[in-house]
């Protein structure tokens, strides 16, 4: 039976869920004990699973990702909180040359279930290492896998699907999409590294992940009652991307726009622009355009809507696609 | 948790009386340059059958470095890393935990390795160039080596958690140098591990050169001093006094094991090849600073004790033959080393299926049978 919760609030029940499923999945992070998260991703964990359980730790991101990876290299499974997007960098060298290579490194020997939730985009008025959208350079680097939830039926399953994982997992949150509210199912209805598509379309399908789905569904709309049929596909995995959905709506619908947050140059959209483009070049009536966030450091809160792309700047690059 | 507190020695009652000392302290000794029992050494007595067995420990991981390095100088070595002069600090101190206790090493480690009876093919495995690792961790308690410097003091001290949560009384060791003393890494682990209060032991080499960066431009507080503003107790040891390091680390591990939280070993001791087979240490200290440091030798030092406590010709006789032979082996299992196919580093990346990945393995098996046939 579906119930319906808030995307923070199926975090929280999916981290609840794989607490209880194996004793060996460690919640750790900065305020995530009786606070509950700045965010109060894991409200009640603490009480529920007790402070071994759910680790307040030192304000120290690599040392969070470092003692991670010792407990799972003990046989545990944790799950790190890096409380914003922007405070990832300190985290940097143990993700990117520990976590991501440890497998490799060993030849094989070596498992890191690790999971790093990371709170990630804009849109909230934050201050500046608050809002970016730095999923680039992890899904740069070969080792890691690298999902994006988008809706609360997504977050719940996708949270679990990532623990239960015998890879490293960077698990990303749209933080401006944690209060929006929805079903959620009691079963998964895909796996974690499958693509979603949530609607057909014949003119041009809008590829988007996390914070973005949103926008490229009400852009879809818009399109709509101007009689174009947009469809949408919420990415879900960044790494490993979905090439065979993305093959299958370039085939079809011969026109793809990619929404993202972070900034075009080398995100995303460069590689899945590339991918379509290598494989589906016959089907394609125009090349794969990119919306995105303009190639600047993030900027004040005041200018963000602005900076991010919103539901006009799709309009006008899936009519530039039907104009090409 | 109970803590139980033996009985006090003659060690216990002059390393209890160093902490309450906040300044730096000499370097701990029980057996002096000439191979003498200091006066502590003395009255703590020395345990003559085990410095005969950490004796030949130290030659044999001599004899490793020195194959090697004219194995890299032959070209059957990529890279290899000396632990020439540190013999007594990575005995001493891997001998004074159990084998059950697990190792994070950095990655000059050679003679901790061959005590946990690692093989010399493993060992050198990484610096032919045909892996990353060598052995497996499961089997030694040796973590595979850590290359970024100081990132393994993290995997230790998280590796410590799970030992509490387990309710387990092992001892997790970990290995770092002077120049990583000053990585963000090590600090944050000095401070998790003493804040968690984790039955973590901090063993720092501390060799006096960082590569060409001397101690004194890394750090102005002694390691050992620093260790106590973390809430960490820091013990400084003379590093090439064997028997010193094995009494002062083993203290301070069953110190750790009791439950009191991390200890830091500071062992002074000298690299007295340079950083790396690359690596040219005329160009940055003199011969004058080497010749004195040779003058105190780990490895001559415990050999003048046995020595003097009478032990007979015949049996460093045996050991040299020992060493011969274990050379042979070194060479031969060096240059019987080969590399695995590119194929299986797509094999070894991810532990569930990839399919991008698979798709570009499929390319290149694809294009390597081209090329076979």
């Amino acid at each position: 039976m579906a119930t319906r919760y808030s995307l923070g609030a199926a975090i929280n029940a999916g981290l609840r869920a794989a607490m209880a499923h194996d004793d060996k999945v460690v919640v750790m992070g900065e305020d995530v004990g009786t606070l509950g998260g700045v965010f109060r991703v894991t409200d009640g964990l603490a009480a529920e699973f007790g402070a071994d359980r759910v680790v307040d730790t030192p304000l120290a991101e690599s040392g969070i990702v470092g003692t991670a990876i010792g407990l799972a290299l003990r046989g545990y499974r944790p799950v790190c909180e890096i409380q914003f997007d922007g405070f990832v960098y300190p985290a940097f060298d143990q993700i990117v040359s520990q976590l991501a290579k440890m497998r490799a490194r060993s030849q094989g020997r070596l498992a890191l279930p690790i999971v790093i939730r990371i709170p990630v985009g804009g849109g909230i008025g934050a201050v500046e290492h608050h809002s970016e959208s730095n999923e680039a350079y992890f899904a740069h680097t070969a080792g890691l896998r690298v999902v994006s939830c988008a809706n609360p039926d997504d977050a719940f399953h996708m949270i679990q699907q990532a623990i239960a994982s015998d890879d490293p997992v960077v698990f990303y949150e749209p933080k401006r999409r944690y209060w929006d509210k929805g079903e959620v199912e009691d079963e998964p209805t895909r796996s974690l590294h499958e693509a979603a598509v949530l609607r057909d379309g014949s003119d041009c399908t809008l590829v988007a992940h996390g914070p973005t789905v949103a926008t490229a569904l009400a852009a879809a709309d818009a399109a709509r009652e101007d009689g174009f049929s947009v469809g949408v596909v919420d990415l879900r995995t960044l790494s490993p991307l979905d090439v065979a959905t993305l093959r299958k709506v370039a085939a079809e619908s011969h026109r793809v726009v990619v929404v993202h947050e972070a900034s075009t140059f080398l995100g995303i959209g460069a590689e899945i622009a590339a991918t379509i483009t290598e494989s589906c070049f016959y089907d394609l009536e125009a090349p794969v355009l990119r919306v995105g966030a303009y190639n600047l450091p993030y900027p004040p809160a005041h200018l963000e809507s602005d900076f991010l792309p919103d539901v006009d700047r799709v309009l006008e690059a899936v009519e530039t696609s039907l104009n090409f | 948790m109970t803590l139980t507190v033996p009985p006090p020695t003659a060690l216990a009652t002059v390393l209890e009386a160093r902490q309450d000392d906040p300044r730096a302290t000499p370097p701990l000794q029980l057996i002096d340059e000439a191979g003498e029992p200091t006066a502590l050494g003395v009255q703590v007595g020395i345990d003559v059958d085990l410095a005969q067995e950490m004796h030949a420990d130290m030659v044999l991981a001599r004899r490793l470095d020195s194959e090697a390095l004219a194995l890299q100088r032959q070209g059957e070595l990529h890279l290899w890393l000396m632990s020439w002069g540190q013999e007594a600090a990575q005995v001493g101190s891997v001998r004074a935990v159990r084998d059950t206790d697990m190792i994070f090493p950095s990655y000059r480690e050679h003679a901790v390795a061959l005590c946990r009876r690692i093989a010399p093919a493993d060992i050198m495995r990484q610096w032919r160039g045909v892996s990353h690792s060598g052995w497996d961790p499961a089997e030694s308690k040796v973590h595979i080596n850590s290359l970024v410097l100081g990132t393994q003091t993290l995997h230790a001290t998280g590796y410590a958690a799970g030992v509490r949560m387990d309710g387990a009384d092992e001892v997790v060791l970990t290995y770092f140098g002077d120049g990583a003393a000053s990585q963000g890494d090590v600090n944050e682990a000095l401070n998790w591990a003493a804040a968690s209060s984790l039955p973590v032991l901090f063993f720092c080499q501390n060799n006096q050169w960082a590569i060409s960066t001397p101690t004194d431009t890394q750090m102005r507080t002694p390691l050992h001093v620093r260790a106590a503003g973390f809430g960490v107790t820091g013990y400084h040891v003379d590093g090439n006094d064997a028997m010193a390091v094995h009494a002062v680390t083993r203290y301070a591990a069953e110190q750790v094991r009791r439950g009191v939280g991390p200890a830091l070993v500071e062992a002074r001791t000298y690299r007295l090849a340079g950083h790396s087979s690359s690596d040219d240490p005329q160009r940055y200290r003199t011969d004058d600073e080497q010749q004195q440091w040779l003058a105190k030798d780990p490895v001559v030092r415990l050999e003048r004790f046995l020595r003097g406590v009478g032990v007979e010709e015949a049996h460093f006789a045996d050991l040299a033959a020992r060493a011969d032979a274990f050379a042979a082996t070194v060479r031969e299992q060096c240059r019987a080393l080969h590399g695995e196919d590119l194929a299986s580093v797509f094999d070894q990346t991810y532990a569930e299926p990839h399919p991008v990945m698979a798709e570009e393995r499929a390319a290149f098996v694809a294009r390597r049978d081209r090329a076979v046939a």
